[in-house]
């Protein structure tokens, strides 16, 4: 396995100081990653999940050398990201979810003239990168808009194109498809996946939307709290969380608790009932169980909860 | 690898940005000369009321209205080079706030570099113009004994002077990474010391400019080398003959310690966080 | 009545908001100082030479430049008061909100500024205008109604600056960037007003010209207040007539703007 990137016992403790009284402030550490350890290889796919304020975001920053950690050893293609900053930073793509590594006010096709020079990409690959980030994102016709008139689904495809053209080897995006629409994030997602498959680029997704995981990743790592709490396989996360996804039903009318296999009954409210049942498993058999035993008018799908996935988790982990 | 020079990287990163914005500026040229003539007259104004009061006095502080000019031109000219070279440097407490300075830190470019790059307004021409344009007055106006000496010291006090300005912002961006909100204190040392240095140092009280001229040493912008080049004495004591000639000296110390400040204050967002 | 209150309201709100920017009213402060110690040392030496100029002495010289420090924010001379966030409105187009609502948009951005302005007349104006008096010698009145009367002129004088501003800021509605009326404004506010020379010093009729601006209205009356050299009456019929042809002037302008807004589809 050819690691590329090693993070070895990292912490990163901040000092928040916060008033307590008139006069009086009070100082407290928090612990924004706590002892995490994990190693990537070249060319995995891999989703770093986690509620708000898990430190996520903090880790990608120790990562790209935004951050300095407080303790540990990070290493990425063999380089101290705190350290060599620059020196790494022509290898990496950074895409930030809720801001722009582009120019505000200048034409798209600004940001990646200056990419160009910026990066010493040189001019044939450059232009072969761009012709094919234009057309997979299609992007053609907003070469020339300035980006701060780009919608938020446009603006992140920009963003996308603008990390990859100097071919890094590993591609970070903190929160992508935050804020996106339906279509968007399809997109995005797709290209992604593709990009992964092809070129064989490294990708750190965080997010804490599970759809994204769930259709880009095979392994993913839960982080909360600063502590990594789960590292492999998707399928195992909710089986490990004991993930549950709820089939919402409507019936004709109010009838009593539904019964069927490997499901219960939440909660009932008139013709309405909540049912839950393991993550892991299809909708489908239990969909058509209950469409053939009852009256069925309608019925949707909620996806299990991030948040009680993971606290979940941290509850069992600090039972056992 | 090769070797990694982060000054010449640093340049290269400068001159690659800057250019972008400069082209960028340049396709509007009807705009862009509009706003460059408009801000020489802004900045012109700050001589309309010297000459205001001129025309109400004929000394201010001993010195006549060309040797003020002569002051006011290598303030206002050092000051709008520094403004043109680095006075972006002054948004960075904005950025620090907002989170966009992240998006710097990934870039293969030194964070200085991008900093000072940002948003490069070439309209500040405007400012080195007038201050140019009073400077020549005050070489014409006034009658300095010239020698050789004093001839190379006048484009000597420009580019120390645009030096010194320089770290002062530099400095001052740096204070922003420890106190966003108050980037106005930077303001009190940048425009406040290039409003200084247009009057005569025979104005002010002898604590301002020993203050000005031995702890935060502005003064060697222009009132020392040009009290000599004008042939005046200098209103202070303890200020050795070659003072005058200590600019470039006085320059690269200032560069020092904007970089020193410099790298503490980044060192210290790289390792709080925003 | 519901109207007086609510706008009450917003003019609590202004202050609230600039009393909570702590660390920008402190570098104010600061900012402030230093440059009245620096404009006071030139107007000793330029009152050395000319001790009558513009009808002042040093004391009242000194006065006046630590008055003009003090209401520098307040008024927001260069800027930086409500028009800076009217004038984003603009340009974002969410000022066409602000057009349905029920509340009157001129008398809710000046309620809205003298908040503002209040907080930055006691937490920025007062220290370096403490400062000076204690260091410099100064003219300043022993008569309360003296004061008193300074107090309705400095009143007059925000309404005055709001209504200029008012003004500069409705332009964004034709202009595309902002920053260029923004700027003239800026310089304008500087040397109109008589913060770089008192106004009274200005030579010939270049001085008579600019003592009838409006921006006069704002530290060179109020100054001729408080020192006494000018009858309060006739200042604050000064102030008062530019206030209500400016906040006049500013409606007209301002449904022109709204109706310009609909046109375009807002």
């Amino acid at each position: 396995m050819d690691t590329f990137i090693e993070v070895d016992r990292v912490e990163k403790v901040f000092e928040v100081r916060r008033k307590t009284g008139f006069m009086r402030r009070e100082r407290r550490q928090v612990r924004a990653v706590d002892s995490i350890s994990f190693t990537v290889a070249r060319g995995e796919m891999v989703g770093y999940i986690g509620p708000n304020g898990a430190g996520k975001s903090t880790t990608i920053k120790m990562l790209t050398g935004i951050l300095t950690p407080s303790a540990g050893r990070l290493r990425v293609a063999g380089i101290d990201p705190s350290r060599e900053r620059t020196r790494l930073a022509r290898r990496i793509g950074v895409v930030f979810g809720q801001r722009t590594t582009l120019w505000w006010d200048l034409p798209l096709i600004d940001s990646y003239r200056l990419a160009h020079r910026m990066y010493r990409i040189p001019d044939a690959r450059y232009r072969e990168n761009l012709d094919r980030c234009v057309e997979l994102l299609e992007l053609g016709e907003l070469l020339d808009v300035p980006v701060r008139q780009l919608s938020l689904g446009q603006r992140m495809r920009g963003d996308i194109a603008a990390a990859l053209l100097h071919d890094p080897e590993v591609l970070y995006l903190d929160e992508p498809t935050i804020g996106l629409d339906v279509v968007s994030k399809a997109k995005v997602r797709g290209f992604l996946k593709e990009l992964n498959a092809g070129s064989g680029t490294t990708v750190l997704l965080t997010t804490h939307d599970l759809q994204d995981i769930e259709q880009l990743c095979s392994r993913v790592m839960v982080i909360d709290h600063g502590r990594l709490m789960y590292d492999g396989a998707l399928a195992g996360l909710h089986e490990a969380g004991e993930g549950e996804r709820t089939l919402v039903v409507d019936l004709e009318r109010e009838l009593p608790p539904i019964e069927a296999p490997s499901c219960r009954v939440v909660r009932v409210a008139g013709p309405r009932q909540w049912l839950a049942f393991p993550a892991g498993q299809s909708a489908a058999p239990l969909v058509a169980h209950i469409a053939a035993e009852y009256p069925l008018v309608d019925l949707s799908v909620r996806e299990p909860d991030i948040e009680a996935v993971i606290a979940k988790m941290y509850a069992e982990k600090a039972v056992s | 690898m090769g070797e990694y020079k982060p000054l010449a990287e640093g340049l290269r990163a400068y001159r690659l940005i800057a250019g972008m914005w400069v082209r960028s500026t340049l396709t509007y040229r009807v705009s862009f000369a509009m706003t460059a003539l408009g801000g020489l007259v802004v900045t012109g104004l700050d001589f309309v009321t010297i000459m205001l009061m001129f025309s109400r006095v004929d000394e201010l502080g001993g010195y006549s209205l060309p040797e003020v000019a002569f002051l006011y031109g290598l303030s206002a000219t050092s000051f709008g080079l520094a403004d043109l070279a680095i006075g972006s440097a002054d948004r960075l407490g904005r950025r620090v706030r907002d989170g966009t300075l992240d998006t710097l830190l990934v870039r293969p470019a030194p964070v200085l570099a991008q900093v000072a790059a940002d948003r490069f307004a070439l309209r500040r021409i405007g400012r080195i113009a007038q201050g140019s344009l009073v400077l020549g007055y005050a070489l014409i106006a006034s009658d300095i004994a010239w020698t050789p000496v004093k001839a190379l010291m006048v484009p000597g006090m420009l580019v120390c002077g645009g030096v010194i300005f320089s770290a002062v912002f530099v400095a001052g961006a740096a204070f922003q990474f420890v106190a966003q909100d108050a980037s106005e204190v930077q303001h009190a040392f940048t425009y406040g010391g290039q409003t200084l240095l247009q009057y005569p140092p025979t104005v002010f009280g002898k604590e301002l400019v020993r203050g000005v001229t031995f702890m935060f040493p502005l003064a060697f912008v222009n009132w020392v080398p040009a009290a000599y080049v004008l042939g005046r004495p200098y209103p202070l004591v303890g200020l050795p003959q070659w003072g005058a000639f200590a600019p470039p000296l006085v320059a690269a110390v200032c560069c020092a310690a904007a970089g020193l400040a410099w790298r503490a204050g980044l060192r210290s967002y790289r390792s709080t966080g925003s | 009545m519901g109207a007086g209150r609510l706008y009450a309201a917003v003019a609590t709100g202004g202050f609230r908001r600039y009393a909570t920017y702590r660390a920008a009213t402190a570098a104010g402060v600061f900012t402030n100082t230093v440059f009245g110690l620096i404009l006071v040392y030139t107007y000793l030496a330029l009152w050395e030479e000319n001790p009558h100029l513009g009808g002042y002495d040093q004391a009242q010289a000194v006065t006046f430049v630590w008055l003009g420090q003090a209401l520098y924010a307040t008024l927001a001379i260069q800027g930086g008061g409500f028009e800076t966030e009217f004038m984003e409105r603009i340009r974002t187009g969410e000022v066409a909100i602000d057009l349905y609502r029920p509340a009157d948009l001129q008398v809710w951005w000046l309620a809205n500024d003298l908040g503002r302005a209040l907080f930055q007349l006691l937490g920025r104006g007062v220290i370096p205008f403490t400062f000076g008096a204690l260091v410099f010698p100064t003219a300043l009145p022993d008569e309360v109604g003296t004061w008193l009367a300074f107090l309705v002129s400095v009143a007059l004088a925000m309404i005055v600056s709001f209504g200029i501003r008012y003004l500069v800021a409705l332009t964004g509605f034709w202009l595309m960037d902002g920053t260029g009326a923004l700027q003239a404004l800026m310089v304008t506010g500087i040397f109109c007003s008589g913060m770089t020379l008192p106004l009274n010093a200005f030579p010939g009729t270049l001085g008579e010209v600019v003592r009838a601006l409006p921006w006069a209205a704002q530290v060179q009356v109020p100054a001729d207040v408080l020192m006494g050299t000018a009858d309060p009456l006739p200042s604050f019929l000064f102030q008062a007539a530019w206030a209500v042809v400016l906040l006049a002037v500013g409606r007209l302008v301002q449904s022109a703007a709204a109706r310009r807004v609909v046109v375009q589809g807002g």
